[in-house]
């Protein structure tokens, strides 16, 4: 009887128990948020001679190009991450402030915007080679295929990894390590068996951001013709006449499971992190006379990911054009304004979908409210190739005259941008819930406030700056969505990114620097949202 | 008689002895037979207590003890699983099916982290339940309740932008606005530096003085329950131990554990004969020993003795102790001391009072009160000396 504990007196009495509507509300949101993965199920299902198909070579060559294509990616993202987090946040780098900012910027590059750079820049016809021919070299190794797809995708992925360990490494007590050379330990030994174990959470983290960004990534392999599963779902997908829709969904199926396996995964190794609430600062570590190498690789690292984009953009906009008939193809504002239209509507619709499925798991530790969260976050386990391809089925399906006349595309489109991106929404509106104490509704309760104006008068103009936060970044991923878009939009619709994609397709690469640019501010801006949002400092 | 009837006597005794001036005037709150439990465990048991009008009265207890839950089924925020809770003696929880939302109780509360409503000011933050009266009603009565907590020049402060002692005035004066029945304080203290600590206690004692209210608090420390508390009701493990003036729960407490909490608190063992207690430190004459009398002749009992109640000088010939510890705690030094009867006892003496340590000493009773007593229980709880 001496260990009584009082379990939940903190987290508000009355609402321990689920309230009803909350419940079913938040329910009926997960419901039909997990509804695409009946789809990828069913059509894969359907697919005739489904046995013949998994173990078609093809199938099996597939599945091995994406493994490798993760494990390189990841493994090298790690490798790039880590150090670059540590020099930025424990040593005397030279400019380690501005090194701070550089190093993540990356991820303000869509990938296959980075993907597109590259060809152009070091491909058979690039500009790299055209520089080179004076000098008698004709032929550069080929930047297609995997080293390609590799290159790519590490560069504009590995700040995922950097930006959790550099988090992890500032919110270590720097302390620990003093105290362990004090304990006879070299700076070396001191890492190993100090630093290592508590950021390892963080880097897992990080890594399982890069791996299922780069499972899940169609534009990278598609420009690098990379048989990973995304590019060849997607290639067999418009394959209609060969029959190659049921392997699209088959491959789905499995591109599915492999992302479930990967989060899986990380939570096991997520479990061994070790919370400290002292962050005190350690001695700064000197780099000595590594320390302008250090500098020169950091250096080297900021200016092929992000030089390399932003000079083949500058050498579009200044020579403009895409040459002869390109009149066709030309950019219309509508493009930009459809962009902003279907992310501002996917935004919204998101923000609503948030509110009460975080309110719920903010406010309840049932295993209930639990599992519908994490339903939630079924979006990030479902590529974009995908959820485009499941709404389609289920649109030929169910849609009737309404799919055939492409009036029911926008609606998916919009759902499936709502599917995708609800994990941001949830996240940032559930993180400001948390931050808001129980107390203060019951506060405003014994103040005479109903329970409905008591969450009206305090909780929601607490959360508010939350949830505009999760429907900005809503709004921004939106704008940058690829492969789900070209799978569902209308025929005549047209937006910044099918329009880039159209460039790119048709060779005429001058086309895409006015909306390539134009997404890389918008990249740039949610990027400061992120930062914002998770309180990323630049110290 | 055998001694247990004659201890069971003894207990039964002691608790219809006759009660110290309780406090008169009408029922503010009462608790009859209340209980709560989350699922299969029960935080607490059984509590009937009477609150009365303009008193401050304190639930003092251990961290886990339930008072904190008492706290919020009064408020509403919890429903009692059992047992009836009255406010004016109006049921505002069981008896039937009752219970009355917090918001329309008319119960103030000042929790723990003081709830401020960061996006509101000061001012904004006081006037929030008062919502439904007129304009100028309202701010009249928020200058006022800025006037009565000494905050008139930070009303269009925000929270954050004010310091801890503040925020508790805000906090005290927006539960005091709508003119609350009764008025509730969670741990008040709790998140104020030391030095604060002992001034707001004052200050708020001072503020629910001239705002005549009647109030419950609750808190973990006892010399802030002793210092400000109009009566004392000590709590331990879900169960309301002893309730009482904060004078009388600490030179006569109830049971072992509040004699423990409430100070440091040796247990000297002893025989009762004839009229004096033989104990370790020699007979006692039964005169100072609170309530005993001669019925309890021959029986085993502990006598409760305070750091302070007795005092220890080198020995001169005829020892019967020795110190084992000495503790410099700056103007008092405590000495735990084992007896050679075997108690181990705590004595505090002056600064400049030198005990020799690790040889024997005198030991002698210096208390100019009656002293506690229990009937010898199963376990001896010798505290002289260690932390409390």
């Amino acid at each position: 009887m001496a260990t009584r504990s009082v379990p939940a007196v903190l987290r508000g009495g009355e609402g321990r128990e689920l309230p009803l509507g909350l419940t079913l509300l938040a329910g009926a949101v997960a419901a039909v948020v997990l509804s695409p993965l009946v789809w990828v199920l069913a059509s894969a299902l359907e697919a005739s001679g489904w046995l013949d198909l998994v173990t078609r070579p093809t199938t099996v060559r597939v599945f091995v190009n994406s493994a490798l294509l993760v494990g390189l990616v990841t493994g090298a993202s790690i490798a790039l991450g880590v150090p670059m987090a540590y020099l930025t946040v424990r040593t005397d780098l030279p400019a380690r402030r501005s090194f701070t900012v550089l190093l993540a910027m990356p991820l303000v590059i869509p990938s296959y915007i980075g993907a597109f750079a590259f060809v152009s820049a070091f491909g058979p016809r690039g500009e790299l080679r055209d520089l080179l021919v004076p000098l008698g070299i004709e032929q550069l190794p080929s930047i297609y295929g995997l080293f390609g797809a590799t290159l790519v995708l590490t560069l504009y992925t590995y700040p995922y990894v950097y930006i959790t360990t550099r988090a992890s490494l500032k919110s270590m007590d720097g302390r620990l390590v003093d105290a362990a050379r004090t304990l006879q330990h070299t700076r070396w030994e001191a890492f190993k068996r100090v630093t290592v174990p508590q950021i390892k959470p963080a880097v897992a983290a990080g890594s399982l951001l890069t791996a299922l960004y780069t499972l899940s990534d169609f534009g990278t392999p598609a420009i690098m013709r990379f048989d990973a599963f995304t590019r060849v779902i997607f290639v067999e997908y418009n394959d209609v006449l060969g029959g190659g829709r049921d392997l699209a969904a088959l491959l789905s199926l499995q591109l599915v499971a492999v992302t479930f396996v990967i989060l899986a995964v990380e939570s096991r190794v997520r479990g061994s992190g070790v919370e400290t609430d002292r962050t005190a600062k350690g001695s700064t570590v000197r780099l000595g006379r590594w320390r302008w190498p250090a500098f020169g690789l950091c250096a080297a690292l900021a200016a092929l990911a992000l030089l390399v984009p932003l000079a083949i953009l500058g050498l579009w906009l200044v020579r403009g054009g895409g040459g002869i008939g390109a009149e066709s193809l030309a950019f219309r504002p509508s493009y930009a304004l459809n962009s902003v239209g279907v992310a501002a509507i996917a935004a919204v619709v998101a923000a609503c979908c948030a509110l009460p499925v975080a309110y719920l798991s903010a406010r309840s530790d049932a295993s209930l409210a639990w599992l519908i969260e994490r339903a939630t976050y079924v979006g990030y386990a479902v590529p974009g190739v995908v959820m485009g391809l499941a709404l389609v089925f289920f649109g030929a399906r169910y849609g009737g005259a309404l799919y055939k006349q492409g009036l029911i595309l926008l609606p998916l489109l919009i759902f499936a941008y709502v599917v995708r991106f609800l994990p941001q929404a949830v996240g940032s509106t559930r993180a400001s819930f948390l931050s808001v104490s129980g107390t203060l509704p019951e506060a405003a309760r014994t103040l005479g406030r109903t329970p409905t104006r008591a969450f009206r008068d305090v909780v929601l103009p607490l959360v508010a700056p939350g949830v505009l936060g999760g429907a900005a970044l809503v709004f921004l991923t939106t704008m940058k969505e690829l492969p789900a878009t070209l799978l569902l939009r209308p025929p005549e619709f047209k937006t910044l990114v099918t329009y880039i994609w159209t460039a790119q397709q048709s060779g005429h690469y001058g086309l895409a620097a006015v909306p390539a640019l134009v997404l890389l501010g918008v990249s740039a801006v949610s990027m400061l949202v992120i930062l914002y949002v998770e309180g990323y400092d630049v110290e | 008689m055998s001694s247990e009837d004659l201890l069971r006597a003894g207990r039964e005794r002691r608790e219809v002895e006759p009660p110290a001036p309780e406090p008169t005037g009408d029922v503010v709150l009462e608790l009859d037979g209340v209980s709560k439990a989350y699922g299969e465990t029960p935080v607490i048991e059984d509590l009937s207590l009477s609150v009365y009008e303009g008193e401050l009265l304190t639930l003092l207890g251990p961290s886990g003890c339930g008072k904190t839950t008492t706290l919020r089924l009064i408020a509403g925020l919890e429903r009692p699983t059992g047992g009836t809770v009255r406010i004016e003696g109006e049921p505002v929880a069981g008896g039937g099916d009752a219970f009355l939302p917090p918001e329309e109780r008319d119960v103030g509360v000042v929790f723990q982290e003081f709830a401020l409503f960061p996006h509101l000011t000061a001012r904004e933050n006081v006037a929030f339940g008062l919502a439904d009266r007129p304009e100028t009603e309202r701010e009249r009565r928020v200058e006022d309740l800025l006037e009565l907590v000494g905050l008139t020049d930070h009303g269009e402060k925000y929270p954050e932008a004010l310091s801890g002692g503040q925020q508790q005035r805000v906090a005290l004066a927006r539960s005091l606005a709508p003119e609350p029945r009764l008025l509730l304080l969670d741990e008040p203290f709790s998140n104020l530096d030391v030095d604060l600590r002992v001034e707001m206690r004052e200050e708020v004692r001072r503020i629910l003085d001239e705002a005549g209210v009647t109030a419950v608090s609750v808190t973990h420390d006892q010399e802030e329950a002793m210092s400000i508390s109009d009566r004392v009701a000590v709590m331990y493990d879900g169960q309301l131990e002893q309730v009482g003036a904060p004078e009388r729960v600490f030179q006569q407490p109830r049971s072992r554990f509040v004699a423990s909490f409430l100070g440091h608190a040796s247990f000297l063992a002893g025989t009762v004969d004839g009229d004096v207690v033989r104990t370790g430190l020699g007979p006692v004459p039964m005169e100072r020993v609170h309530g005993l009398t001669a019925e309890y002749d021959g029986s085993d009992i502990d006598v409760l003795v305070r750091p302070d109640d007795v005092a220890a000088r080198a020995a001169d010939g005829d020892p019967n102790g020795r110190v084992v510890n000495r503790r410099y705690l700056g103007p008092t030094v405590l000495y735990r001391i084992e007896l050679d009867s075997g108690d181990t006892i705590g004595a505090m003496h002056n600064h400049a009072a030198e005990v020799p340590l690790d040889e024997p000493v005198r030991v002698d009773l210096a208390a100019d009160h009656d002293l506690a007593w229990f009937p010898r229980g199963r376990r001896r709880m010798a505290d002289g000396g260690r932390d409390g």
